[in-house]
């Protein structure tokens, strides 16, 4: 291997304005859920919070941009394509710990604490507390139905959520085509497969908020309604919210096709998108399983 | 190497403030890294001595309870992830490139906002103080339900203070990843890099393994508080023990996110100064990756009295058990390491041996503590507060303090005084065991932690560990003077620095040049 040089970029204003943008969204954000709490309006917050995700918006649009034209200029070495792919394959792993943070919860929920609750095993004693509690899952009805009133219904898993199953993992699907597009160059190709994947992703997102509805109206199923509704909503709100972002990346990547961008050599930003949708993929399989299924 | 690197840029650095803002410089940012953690290691020993004030003599004196609660906290969470993580951070920025032969880190820009959130998430988490309420006071575990129902309403800026701290440290942590397994000079395998590089690896796989999961539990707080679930909530089905295995499956790891690093440091300092080659490299290496898989199945043995299932409370306290055996190794290997060297003793080297011995101590009440039965008697007493005290502060923070006089010469050119060195190492030994020593025996006998007041028997050893407190704490004053000296008019270092230095960060001249290999070194 010949020695390259790596591209050490100059300074740049990104990372600094990127700071006070995710300051505002914070700061922003928790003053507006502090305000909401206590009744107290919380217009000062909501804007903070707007100000600061439009600058982000913005200051990625801006960086990205600046990644992009300096890889067109030749700037970028196999080395450099190296550190991108680390960079992305490690942030996918803390993504993953991140949704085993709440797996984990769910499973220790089902198979420890809502049992000990109920009375049974070796931590059976926490029944006290709750006399005439019965263990079971899906938790219809929690240990106190004045505070957490539990969920007359729960979402049937062979309608929706088969049909979501069905349409992510085909979306799995069409985006590996488009990639197979890409490594031929065949361009029209490449632009045909991820339209339908976009299309896959946003009637997903559409079924999801269909389901909540109904989980709202008509099921009671809500964040109020008991753990069973804290750990559904927890696990497939923020694989919604993967799957949002995943769905805007696509998008982008779409526009950049259409552009003109990516090489049949060099196309690691499609290839990013591509592995964020896979990984959004498999989370939604073990969704389908854990939450909806057993 | 002509090409772009070598010729985009500029061979100095910018002037004025736009240098430190907009830097994507591994060693400009790593100075930033190593001045924001020396202000938090102020700030929250300020608030170390204020809660030892309190604590000279029994009864109420100079703060409320409370304003105490809060002061533990505060002092908790910005020592853990103000002081301790950042030096760190500051000291791999610094060195790693430099002794894998690499010309910066792999992502210079992102090293720049993961240095940069920083100071916002600490302004957001210290101007809880000010807000309505108070600032968080639930103890830096922020157990539920004291950090969901009886929480302030500042906990939602706690929050998201710790998600900017978790999006800070994941960026930094796959920058060294990719650095170290990307950008190796040739010749610079695996099995060759510095002991501070593979530490730094592990940790780096540490930190983005949990730091998520973090994220993923400070999240269901504030969906318990602020939005009707019921996660740690019994009434709702939820478990207020659920919090606690989810903080310590990050918790327990974090540890060791605290102490790999500190590990690298003694392992590069001690063959220096003993004029030896480091002994059981290799051995060295598989202990600190076992610890590092160690640690994901250990977290249980914080919780030991929270009412776990038999069977749990006997694997943990086994797996923890286990972890001995790979810290011994290093132990021995350092002794062995120092066995029949050339040894002197300047100050990181007084500061390295130190680390061996205290943070031994530290290890063994660890031990100790580990005894499930045991265990129930030490549990939330002084004594768990003098056992993490001993391997944080003698351990990690001697460690970098070892760390910064190593490479304070390579750093900015010029010597520190050795005696002011000297003098602040014996202050700070003297002042740690005067401080810390005595909490075993105020544990031992009951003094539980995290209490403004205590009974009138505990009153000597407590009056004598905060005398000890206010000189640890002051002596840290000579450490700055002796900086800033240093970098004024020290006297000029060489490239080697010491006598019995070896690596690739020695053979660059001192001060480093603004870029370090724009040429990849050739390891032989």
């Amino acid at each position: 291997m010949s020695v390259q040089s790596y591209y050490v970029p100059e300074q740049s204003r990104w990372p600094i304005l990127a700071s006070v943008a995710l300051f505002m969204m914070a700061y922003g954000g928790g003053s507006l859920i502090n305000s909401l709490s206590a009744n107290t309006g919380g217009g000062g917050g909501l804007l903070m919070l707007l100000a600061g995700a439009l600058g982000m918006g913005l200051v990625l649009l801006g960086w990205f941009s600046n990644v992009i034209h300096e890889s067109n200029k030749g700037l970028y070495s196999s080395q450099m394509d190296r550190s991108f792919r680390w960079g992305m394959s490690w942030f996918i792993f803390s993504e993953i710990m991140f949704f085993a943070a709440f797996f984990g919860t769910l499973f220790y929920i089902r198979n420890l604490s809502v049992p000990w609750l109920g009375g049974e095993g070796e931590k059976g004693v926490s029944n006290l507390l709750w006399q005439g509690f019965a263990a079971e899952w899906p938790l219809m009805s929690t240990p106190d139905q004045q505070a957490f009133p539990g969920p007359k219904g729960v979402i049937d898993p062979w309608h929706i959520p088969l049909l979501n199953t069905v349409l992510l993992i085909s979306s799995s699907f069409t985006v590996t085509l488009a990639h197979k597009a890409l490594k031929l160059g065949n361009r029209q190709r490449i632009i045909f497969w991820l339209a339908v994947t976009v299309v896959l992703g946003v009637i997903f997102l559409y079924f999801q908020a269909y389901e909540y509805a109904q989980a709202y109206n008509d099921l009671g199923l809500t964040l109020n309604a008991g753990v069973y509704g804290a750990t559904f909503f927890i696990l497939t709100g923020f694989h919604g919210l993967h799957v949002t972002l995943g769905t805007l990346m696509l998008i982008i990547i779409f526009l950049r096709v259409v552009k003109g961008h990516f090489s049949v050599e060099k196309h690691f930003g499609f290839e990013a998108v591509a592995w964020y949708w896979h990984f959004v993929d498999v989370v939604w399989v073990g969704l389908f399983l854990f939450v909806y299924i057993i | 190497m002509t090409s772009s690197s070598a010729s985009t840029h500029h061979h100095g650095p910018a002037v004025g403030l736009s240098r430190w803002l907009y830097t994507t410089n591994h060693k400009d940012i790593g100075t930033l890294y190593l001045w924001f953690s020396f202000a938090m290691f102020l700030t929250g020993g300020c608030m170390a001595l204020l809660i030892r004030a309190e604590l000279f003599q029994p009864g109420l004196q100079l703060i409320q309870p409370d304003f105490f609660n809060q002061m533990t906290t505060m002092h908790g969470l910005i020592m853990v992830f103000g002081a301790v993580m950042p030096a760190f951070v500051g000291l791999a920025n610094w060195m790693i490139p430099m002794m894998v032969g690499a010309p910066d880190m792999a992502l210079p820009r992102m090293n720049n906002w993961s240095f940069w959130i920083l100071p916002f998430a600490f302004s957001m988490m210290l101007s809880t103080l000010f807000m309505e309420g108070g600032a968080p006071n639930f103890g830096w575990t922020f157990y539920a339900p004291l950090s969901t129902t009886y929480a302030p309403p500042s906990v939602t800026f706690f929050i998201f203070a710790v998600h900017m701290m978790g999006i800070s440290s994941i960026m930094g942590a796959i920058n060294i990843i990719a650095t170290i397994l990307n950008l190796r000079a040739p010749g610079m395998s695996m099995m060759k890099l510095p002991l501070f590089v593979w530490t730094w690896l592990i940790t780096a796989f540490l930190l983005i393994a949990v730091m998520p999961v973090l994220a993923g539990v400070v999240t269901m707080m504030l969906m318990d508080i602020h939005f009707g679930t019921s996660f740690f909530n019994a009434a709702g089905g939820g478990d207020p023990v659920l919090f606690q295995h989810v903080f310590w499956f990050f918790g327990h790891p974090e540890v060791y996110i605290m102490i790999l690093p500190a590990f690298g440091i003694v392992s590069e300092i001690i063959p220096t100064f003993a004029r030896k080659r480091l002994f059981g490299y290799p051995s060295m290496v598989y202990a600190t990756a076992s610890i590092a898989l160690l640690s994901f199945i250990v977290w249980a043995h914080h919780m030991f009295t929270v009412g776990l299932p038999l069977v749990a409370e006997v694997f943990f306290m086994f797996a923890t058990m286990l972890i001995a055996v790979p810290t011994g190794v290093k132990v021995f290997n350092w002794v062995a390491t120092m066995f029949r060297g050339s040894m002197t003793f300047e100050t990181p080297m007084l500061f390295a041996l130190a680390f061996v011995v205290l943070f031994t101590i530290g290890g063994f009440s660890g031990l100790m503590l580990a005894i499930a039965p045991a265990d129930f008697q030490y549990h939330d007493t002084y004594f768990v507060v003098a056992h993490f005290h001993y391997v944080l502060v003698p351990g990690a923070v001697f460690a970098i303090m070892a760390g910064a006089y190593y490479w304070l010469p390579k750093w900015c050119g010029n010597y520190y005084n050795e005696t002011m060195g000297k003098v602040h190492f014996w202050c700070s030994f003297v002042g740690v065991n005067i401080t810390f020593f005595p909490m075993h025996f105020i544990g031992l006998a009951g003094m539980p932690r995290r209490i403004p007041d205590y009974a009138l028997q505990f009153a000597d050893f407590n009056a004598v560990a905060t005398v000890g407190a206010f000189m640890f704490g002051f002596s840290q004053l000579i450490f700055l003077y002796n900086v800033i000296h240093c970098i004024r008019k020290g006297r000029q270092a060489s490239s080697e620095v010491w006598e019995g230095s070896h690596g690739l960060e020695w053979t660059l001249p001192s001060p480093a040049p603004y870029h370090s290999f724009s040429e990849a070194p050739k390891v032989k």
